[in-house]
């Protein structure tokens, strides 16, 4: 069984997404929004101007990357952004500060959550397992 | 190989796919890749509250990686077909395995000789 590079066998390509703007999804969880500039085989991605956006409820926030180097095990989809749709979004743009400390909230209720959780199965002899190594 | 030609059989149907984190994506089938990635086109996703990052998406790239499933309509599958591809693909990976080992043992023969 030899190996081909994908460029010989393949019919797909993320040609067609270069130098648009792309939403990547990550595997911890977190969403990158920039211009694809460059891929290869893996799937690892070169983003432009890009900013980590943080969905709090019905708000986000923006924080600015720059330039991303992104290895490709880490991605999970890549969705070409609707510049249309985009504008008209129903939910509201926070300062970075403010939707970090919404962030933190909601982590501290779901850890609060999760313990309560795990307490429960444990009393009933279950093990729960904290293998939750992919977020999103 | 088997798959990657089932699923260009597919390009242009409905199909969902469903990932590793539960997220499910319906959408028509635009391409598919040797490693089974996909292009999803029009896409909708399934309890879209959960989910707001994917509002403004209406095309995606998913990592064959993070599959879990992919939900297809019946009619679109002809299932006899896909089990006699199984069935000749195990005969041919048998056959390469019968000639790999000879191979294995005609050069270890002659390098020892």
């Amino acid at each position: 069984m030899s190996f081909t590079p994908q460029f010989f066998t393949t019919a797909e390509s993320l040609v067609d997404s270069l130098d648009k703007k792309l939403l990547v999804v990550l595997r911890d969880g977190r969403k990158i929004i920039g211009v694809l500039r460059s891929y290869d085989q893996f799937a690892n991605l070169v983003l432009q101007d890009s900013l980590e956006r943080i969905y709090v409820g019905d708000a986000y926030g923006d924080i600015e990357r720059g330039v991303f180097i992104i290895r490709g095990e880490n991605v999970v989809l890549l969705g070409e952004i609707d510049v249309d749709i985009e504008d008209s979004l129903p939910l509201r743009q926070l300062p970075v500060e403010d939707i970090l400390q919404m962030q933190r909230e909601e982590a501290e209720a779901k850890a609060r959550k999760d313990k309560l959780r795990f307490n429960l199965l444990h009393k009933q002899g279950f093990s729960v397992d904290f293998a939750d190594n992919d977020l999103y | 190989m088997l798959f990657y030609s089932f699923f260009k059989t597919q390009v242009g149907q409905q199909v969902t796919v469903e990932l590793k984190n539960d997220l499910a994506i319906q959408g028509t089938l635009e391409s598919v890749d040797q490693f089974l990635n996909f292009k999803l086109k029009d896409i909708t996703v399934v309890d879209e509250e959960r989910y707001p990052h994917m509002m403004s998406v209406k095309n995606c790239f998913i990592r064959g990686s993070v599959v879990r499933y992919v939900q297809l309509s019946p009619p679109t599958v002809d299932t006899a077909l896909l089990q006699d591809a199984a069935r000749r693909e195990a005969q041919s990976t048998q056959q390469q395995q019968q000639q790999h080992q000879q191979q294995v043992s005609k050069s270890t023969t002659a390098a020892s000789s």
